[in-house]
């Protein structure tokens, strides 16, 4: 019963959103009907309250170890624990499109809340493009993916969840990652209405920029998260593999990055409008490209649950009608934009067009990677895969001037800087991250010309943001320092944060990359090894009874110069049910390195093991940097600026801007 | 205005490649040892450690090498076309067990049946890295001269069974 409720509310929801969250308010819109519009707000939150219903049914069902449904049936277990019985509900096709579906209708419902102070019509158009998006999901999954099909007779007890998705990271890396793909629909739906209604000025990019960053934010959490999971998880130490559905994550992140850049131009200078929206089109693209890619089976994957051609074709061409309707729209209404304000090259606009240039170059370059083997395939030239050696010669150089500009760009000014000026402020900030990146690695260990170069880089992005910091004191006595800076915007300081834990970021990858050492080797009981300065000592091996696995758990004792840092407890699971195995490493965590111990297989009948060792320096830097990242996103759309200027908008209601006709 | 064209005839010329990739199945990935010698291999049998099962002792005979495990529930799924595939005449079923322990592979051939000739033990995987193996399961077949002729990779299916590994068996015999 309960599963055909979700199934039912499911089809009700697609009739609300067709009519009444699309049809009714964009059509109301045109024609200047408010009561039509005036249903957008009301008809996104029962949209989102149906899609609810379904996905709690759905859920119910799972955790109630209702086999009858086969979803559960192939994804579940009764022995499985609660809360990834609920994550079980995402670690499958069908019940992954259908979080898509809800988080879709989640921040429709947001936009509804939130958008208090924003003309009725836009309100109504954004909603109802969303809508649309959401409609094209909701087929997709009646028609090829229903979650709630019955399995009769039902399965005494279900198939479990793929031991690899067993962890935590698994309950919070889809949910995060799927904010942030769908966050950007709402970029997205800004600029379709903006084009459909020809009003396209910096009032549009006030009211897109902190939905924007939100969604940014939940990205780059999520990618981190992800890449953090399959750090532990799957037991080679990797952080990064550049595997296409990586890949599928980090095109939009690089789309809106690019796009969170160029929104602020077009904000406070009007200027890159055509642009801007072009950029919001192509992000949310990428997202909807990420989701074909990983759901159509197109590309093998560790990813990819489905490969149903059925299903290919359909989000093929969704993604035909979405994109290219966005695109074709682009290219009719595009030509009527005024031209922004003028720029010299060298100046803020200027750097933000290098940057958006740089980061755009890179998406298309990672795009080839990820495409390439598909396109030689299609045109029958062979079989091949494109490996982390084109990606690391291709992507690093196009990062390393924006990097570099990264220091250089919040320094300028708008409009028109002059080089000696800029040099003249920076010479400090150049100076020291010199010095920094030639006496660094020597204390670190070794010196290396790629770890001094990109130790520089990162010395020289903090010690910019730094010189940033500065400028706006300068000539302040001391005592107002704080007076001051409590003036700036929450908007700058997100900046400098981001670009801080940009810094933070690359010395993580630069010292991991530069001095990781690792070992495979034999272990018997009580024996020890020694990886960089630290000795592994293998204590005992003993048998572990899991609730849904059996294991085998090694204790090991690591010490240094003969102090005792930490026990190291990896195991290596049989799963019950699917009877795999699994490797689950131990790592002791630190500030400035990780321990790493990975079990490999039994020998001699389990007397000794190979084992896998690492020593990891500042490898959790990698993902400080990105949880700095979204912190300064998050620090910006807390700008209460946003909340101010567009108050201000509900008593002028003509917004002043250029107008398309 | 042309250049606000060029977004769309991008992305048209992209959807056309993802239509075509559609089509095309990711997983197979043309085996390198097609008209090559099979590598060849001396392992122990599964049911008599004491005997070998060796590439050479199959020379002069059609072939099937079917790589199995009983931790793989791909191969349980094929066990009956594995089982049809046998009882063909002329046909000869060599099972190569895979990274497996003898005791688990003895009773799950008891639980599901043994339609095979002879089971090379194959524990730590080696010859598995010689046939380039990277799924279970995967089958071969390769001919009287010693050379692979046709690989399957994954499960065998009704389709494969009579699309290609009969059709091919016949050729090979005939």
């Amino acid at each position: 019963m309960i599963p055909e409720l979700g199934h039912f509310s499911l089809i009700l929801a697609l009739a609300v959103v067709l009519l009444a969250q699309s049809a009714l308010p964009l059509v109301g819109a045109s024609r200047g009907r408010a009561a039509w519009v005036a249903l957008a707000r009301p008809a996104a939150l029962v949209h989102f309250v149906l899609i609810a219903i379904a996905y709690l049914c759905l859920t119910i069902a799972f955790v109630s170890n209702d086999f009858s449904v086969a979803l559960a049936a192939q994804h579940s277990n009764s022995a499985l624990p609660v809360h990834y019985r609920v994550a079980a509900v995402w670690g499958n096709h069908e019940g992954s499109i259908l979080l898509w579906s809800l988080i879709l209708a989640g921040w429709a419902v947001a936009v509804a809340l939130f958008s208090r102070q924003l003309p009725a019509l836009v309100v109504a158009r954004v909603i109802g493009v969303m809508g649309l998006v959401s409609a094209g999901f909701l087929l997709f999954t009646l028609f090829t993916s229903n979650p709630f099909e019955r399995l009769l007779p039902a399965a005494e007890d279900g198939r479990d969840l793929n031991p690899l998705l067993q962890d935590p990271g698994m309950v919070f890396h889809p949910p995060l990652l799927y904010m942030g793909y769908v966050g950007f629909s709402v970029a997205f739906a800004f600029a379709i209405a903006a084009l459909i209604s020809g009003r396209l000025d910096s009032t549009w990019a006030r009211w897109s920029r902190p939905w924007t960053t939100v969604a940014w934010v939940f990205l780059t959490l999520g990618i981190a998260l992800g890449s953090a999971w399959a750090y532990y998880e799957l037991g080679w130490g990797g952080w990064w593999f550049w595997d296409p559905v990586e890949n599928a994550s980090f095109l939009p992140w690089l789309a809106g990055t690019a796009l969170i850049h160029s929104l602020a131009v077009t904000e406070k200078r009007g200027g890159f409008k055509m642009w801007t929206v072009l950029l919001a089109i192509l992000t949310f693209s990428l997202s909807l490209m990420g989701t074909f890619l990983v759901r159509s089976g197109v590309l093998s994957s560790v990813h990819a649950f489905a490969t149903d051609p059925a299903r290919g074709i359909f989000i093929l061409s969704f993604l035909f009608v979405v994109i290219g309707g966005s695109l074709a729209l682009f290219a009719w209404r595009g030509p009527r934009v005024g031209v922004g304000g003028m720029f010299e090259p060298v100046s803020r606009e200027g750097m933000l067009l290098a940057n958006n240039v740089l980061l755009m170059v890179a998406t298309a370059a990672v795009m080839l990677g990820t495409l390439y083997p598909l396109v030689l395939d299609a045109l029958k030239l062979g079989k091949i895969s494109v490996g982390p050696p084109y990606f690391n010669a291709v992507f690093v150089p196009l990062m390393v001037p924006a990097l570099f500009l990264m220091g250089i760009g919040p320094v300028a000014r708008w409009k028109k800087a002059s080089v000696p000026e800029l040099a003249v402020q920076l010479r400090w900030a150049f100076g020291a991250s010199f010095v920094a990146a030639l006496i660094a690695p020597f204390l670190l260990g070794k010196w290396t010309p790629m770890i001094g170069f990109f130790l520089f880089l990162a010395s020289w992005i903090v010690a910019a943001v730094l010189t940033t910091l500065y400028q706006r004191v300068r000539g302040v006595p001391l005592a107002q320092w704080v007076q001051r800076l409590a003036t700036q915007t929450g908007n700058w300081y997100g900046m400098l944060l981001a670009h801080t834990g940009v810094a933070v970021f690359i010395v993580g990858v630069a010292l991991v990359g530069g001095y990781q050492t690792e070992q495979d080797l034999r272990m018997d009981v009580g024996s020890t090894a020694r990886v960089g300065d630290y000795d592994f000592k293998l204590l005992g091996l003993r048998d572990v009874q899991g609730p849904n696995y059996q294991a085998v758990r090694a204790t090991f004792a690591a010490s240094s110069n003969g102090l005792q840092v930490g026990t190291l407890e990896p195991e290596k699971r049989v799963y019950s049910v699917s009877r795999s195995p699994m490797s689950e490493v131990a790592i002791d965590r630190g500030f400035t390195r990780d321990l790493y111990v990975a079990l490999g297989e039994p020998l001699e009948g389990g007397q000794a093991w190979t084992v896998r060792l690492y020593v990891k320096p500042f490898v959790n830097w990698i993902w400080g940097g990105c949880v700095l990242m979204a912190l300064g996103g998050l620090l910006a759309v807390a700008d209460r600026r946003y909340r101010l200027t567009s108050r201000q908008h509900t008593t002028n209601t003509r917004p002043a801007g250029a107008v398309i006709r | 205005m042309k250049r606000y064209f060029v977004p769309l005839v991008v992305f048209v010329l992209m959807a056309g490649f993802l239509a075509v990739g559609l089509k095309l199945n990711p997983r197979e990935v043309p085996s390198p040892l097609i008209n090559k010698t099979a590598p060849v291999f001396d392992l122990p049998q599964l049911h008599d450690p004491g005997l070998r099962v060796t590439a050479e002792q199959m020379k002069g005979q059609v072939w099937v090498l079917n790589v199995f495990a009983s931790w793989c529930t791909p191969c349980l799924a094929e066990h009956p076309y594995v089982t049809q595939l046998a009882r063909q005449p002329g046909v000869k079923v060599i099972g190569l067990n895979y990274k497996d322990r003898a005791e688990d592979a003895k009773g799950w051939l008891r639980k599901h049946g043994d339609p095979y000739a002879a089971i090379a033990v194959d524990a730590d995987g080696r010859v598995g890295i010689d046939y380039g193996v990277y799924g279970v399961p995967e089958t071969f077949v390769i001919d009287k001269h010693g050379v692979v002729r046709h690989k399957q990779i994954g499960p065998i299916t009704p389709q494969a069974l009579k699309d290609d590994i009969l059709p091919m068996l016949a050729k090979l015999n005939g």
